[in-house]
C-alpha cells in the first residue's frame, strides 16, 4: 500500500462527505444551483486527483517503455 | 409514415446491416469472441466501458429524473465518477487473475476463485434475474418510449415495445458481439452530439440561458433543484452512491469487458479520464430541467418522455428522428448485449454446470435459442411495469452489488471467505433485496428500530450489510469443516 494511494479517499470526502452542506440551492455558481456546482466541481477534481495518482505510482512509470 | 419515424427505421436497418456486414467471414473462437483476443488498449478499453454506461438510462432515465425529482438526479453525476475511483485498483486486479487462469466471464471468476461451480451457478443466476427483469426492460421501456412519440401517437407504447423487442432479438441472433461494437461507436457519436446539442439549445431557446433557467424553477419551486428533507434526502444520497458506486463493475457484461484490456495501466490511465466524461450527464439533466416549465405535467413512469416531448414541441419531424435514432441506438446496443450475455451465461456457467459433457457446439446452440425465450420474459415484465427508468436501474443495481463482499475478499491475499461464506452472504442480500422491494417495503420498514435520521438509507446498503456479516460468519463457521473436507482431495 503506498502512500499516495491515500489520496483516492480525497473524492469521496469531497462528494459524499461534502453533500451534507453542498445540498443547497443558492448560492448560485456559474449559474447552477450550488448542490449541481459542487458535484460538477468534484467530478473534475476526481479527474484530477486520478492524474496525480497515476503520475507519483511507480507502477506506471515502470511499465512505460 | 412521418419523417420521424422513417429516420429511426433507416437507422434500426443501418444497425442491422453494420450486424450482418461485421459478421462476415469471421468465425471466431471464444477467446476472440468474448474477450478480443485481450489485446485492447486505453482508447479501445475506454469506449468499450463508455459505451456500455451510456444507455437509455442515461439519455431518457437522466433528463426524466431531473425532470420528476430535480436534486436527486444529481446522484447518478456522482456514482460514476467514485467508480472509476475504484476502478483505479479493482479493475488491475481482476485483469491479472482472469489473465493468469483464462477466463471469459463473471461466473468464470467467482467458480475459479473459490473452486466452485455451484458457487458460479449462484451468481450466474443472480446476474441473469438483474439483468433481464431490470436493465433489459429498461431498455426496452426506452425503446417503445421513443418509437410510439416519434410515431406522433399513430403506434401505442405497448406495440412498439413488441416492435423493439422483436428488433433487439433479431439483431443480437444475426450479428452476435462484433455487431454491438460496430454499432456502438455510431452510437456513442450520436449520444454525444444530440445530448450536447440539446443541452445548450433549450436553455438558451427556452430561458435566455442556463442561469435564467435555474432561477426560473427556483421561483416556480424553491428547493427542488437541491435533495428534500425525507426520501430522496442527504442520507438517501449517500448511500446510494456508495451502493451504485460499488456494484458499478459487478455488471456481467461491463465485468466480462474487463478482460479483454491488454495491459493493467490501462485501467489506471481510464481512471484519469472516465469521470470527465461523466460529464455528458450535465447536458441531459439541462435538457430535463429545460422541459420543467415547458412541457409540464408529466407524472409516474411519463417523466421519462420529457426530453422527447420537449424535442417534438420545438423541432421538424426530421430533428425528432435523428434524436429518437439516437435514443434507439442507446437502447439497441447496451440491450443486445445484455440479452447476449444472459444467455451465453445461462447456457455455459449454468447449463455446462449441470452437464459438463455438453459439447462445445450444444451449448453455443442453446445459447442462441436463449435469446428469444429471455426477450420474451424482458417484454413480458416491460408491458406489465409502470416505474420508471430510473427506478428498474436502481433495483438491477441492489442485485448486482451483492456479488461486491464475496469479490472483494477474494482478492485479498489472504483470503479466509470461502464457498459457503460466500454463497450464504450472497442468497442473504438478494433476498433481503426482493423482499423490500415485492414488499414495497424502505429501510424504515425493515428495520423500524433505526433513528429516524437513518430511515432514508437505500435498502441494498442493508442488504449489504447483512450480506458481509453473513458471509464472514459462515466462512469463520465452516472453517474446520471445510479444512477437513478438502485435506484428502488436494
Amino acid at each position: 500500500m503506498k502512500p499516495v494511494y491515500l489520496l483516492g479517499v480525497i473524492p469521496f470526502l469531497g462528494i459524499l462527505g461534502g453533500i451534507f452542506f453542498a445540498n443547497r440551492v443558492e448560492p448560485f455558481v456559474f449559474g447552477m444551483p450550488f448542490i449541481l456546482f459542487w458535484i460538477v466541481l468534484w467530478v473534475v477534481l476526481t479527474s484530477v486527483v486520478m492524474a496525480i495518482i497515476y503520475r507519483l505510482d511507480p507502477r506506471n512509470r515502470e511499465e512505460e517503455r | 409514415m412521418n419523417a420521424a419515424l422513417a429516420i429511426i427505421l433507416v437507422f434500426l436497418l443501418l444497425a442491422i446491416y453494420l450486424g450482418i456486414r461485421a459478421r462476415r467471414g469471421k468465425d471466431m473462437d471464444l477467446e476472440q469472441w468474448a474477450v478480443g483476443g485481450r489485446g485492447f488498449g486505453t482508447i479501445f478499453v475506454f469506449l468499450l466501458l463508455a459505451g456500455e454506461i451510456y444507455t437509455t438510462f442515461t439519455f431518457l432515465g437522466g433528463s426524466g429524473w431531473a425532470y420528476g425529482e430535480g436534486g436527486p438526479a444529481f446522484y447518478i453525476l456522482s456514482y460514476g465518477s467514485l467508480a472509476y475511483v475504484i476502478s483505479y485498483w479493482l479493475l488491475p486486479a481482476i485483469w491479472s487473475y482472469g489473465r493468469e487462469k483464462r477466463l471469459h466471464s463473471q461466473a468464470d471468476f467467482f467458480a475459479s476463485k473459490y473452486e466452485s461451480r455451484s458457487l458460479g451457478v449462484l451468481v450466474s443466476i443472480v446476474a441473469v434475474v438483474a439483468m433481464v427483469p431490470s436493465y433489459l426492460v429498461l431498455q426496452l421501456k426506452g425503446l417503445g418510449l421513443i418509437v410510439s412519440v416519434a410515431s406522433y401517437g399513430a403506434i401505442s407504447s405497448n406495440v412498439a415495445i413488441t416492435i423493439g423487442a422483436a428488433a433487439v432479438t433479431l439483431y443480437v441472433m444475426i450479428s452476435g458481439i462484433r455487431g454491438s461494437a460496430w454499432t456502438a461507436v455510431i452510437k456513442d457519436i450520436m449520444v454525444l452530439s444530440v445530448a450536447v446539442f440539446l443541452g445548450i439549445y433549450f436553455p438558451l431557446k427556452l430561458y435566455g440561458g442556463m442561469g435564467e433557467m435555474f432561477h426560473r424553477i427556483q421561483q416556480h419551486d424553491p428547493g427542488f433543484l437541491a435533495l428534500p428533507h425525507t426520501g430522496y434526502n442527504v442520507v438517501w444520497f449517500v448511500s446510494t452512491v456508495l451502493l451504485t458506486a460499488l456494484g458499478f463493475y459487478m455488471w456481467p457484461h461491463t465485468f466480462g469487458s474487463i478482460f479483454s484490456a491488454r495491459e493493467a495501466r490501462v485501467f489506471r490511465r481510464n481512471a484519469v479520464y472516465l469521470p470527465l466524461y461523466q460529464l455528458i450527464l450535465l447536458f441531459v439533466f439541462l435538457v430535463g430541467f429545460a422541459a420543467i416549465l415547458a412541457v409540464p405535467g408529466l407524472k409516474g413512469d411519463q417523466v421519462d418522455l420529457a426530453l422527447l416531448r420537449l424535442s417534438k414541441s420545438s423541432f421538424d419531424p426530421w430533428l425528432v428522428g435523428l434524436i429518437g435514432a439516437a435514443g434507439l441506438l442507446t437502447a439497441l446496443v447496451p440491450g443486445s448485449m445484455l440479452l447476449m450475455s444472459s444467455a451465453t451465461i445461462l447456457s455455459k456457467n449454468v447449463y455446462r454446470a449441470f452437464v459438463p459433457s455438453a459439447s462445445e457446439e450444444r451449448v453455443n446452440r442453446l445459447a442462441k435459442a436463449l435469446v428469444p425465450v429471455l426477450a420474451l420474459v424482458a417484454w413480458y415484465f416491460t408491458i406489465n411495469s409502470g416505474k420508471t427508468i430510473v427506478i428498474l436501474l436502481l433495483l438491477g443495481y441492489s442485485f448486482v452489488t451483492q456479488l461486491f463482499p464475496a469479490l472483494i475478499s477474494s482478492l485479498l491475499p489472504n483470503n479466509f471467505v470461502n464457498k459457503w461464506g460466500a454463497a450464504a452472504g450472497i442468497v442473504v442480500g438478494v433476498a433481503i433485496v426482493t423482499y423490500a422491494t415485492v414488499g414495497g417495503l424502505g429501510t424504515g420498514d425493515l428495520l423500524p428500530f433505526l433513528p429516524p435520521a437513518l430511515a432514508d438509507i437505500n435498502n441494498g446498503v442493508v442488504a449489504l450489510i447483512a450480506n458481509t456479516i453473513v458471509t464472514v460468519g459462515v466462512s469463520l463457521a465452516t472453517r474446520p469443516f471445510v479444512a477437513r473436507s478438502s485435506a484428502p482431495t488436494t
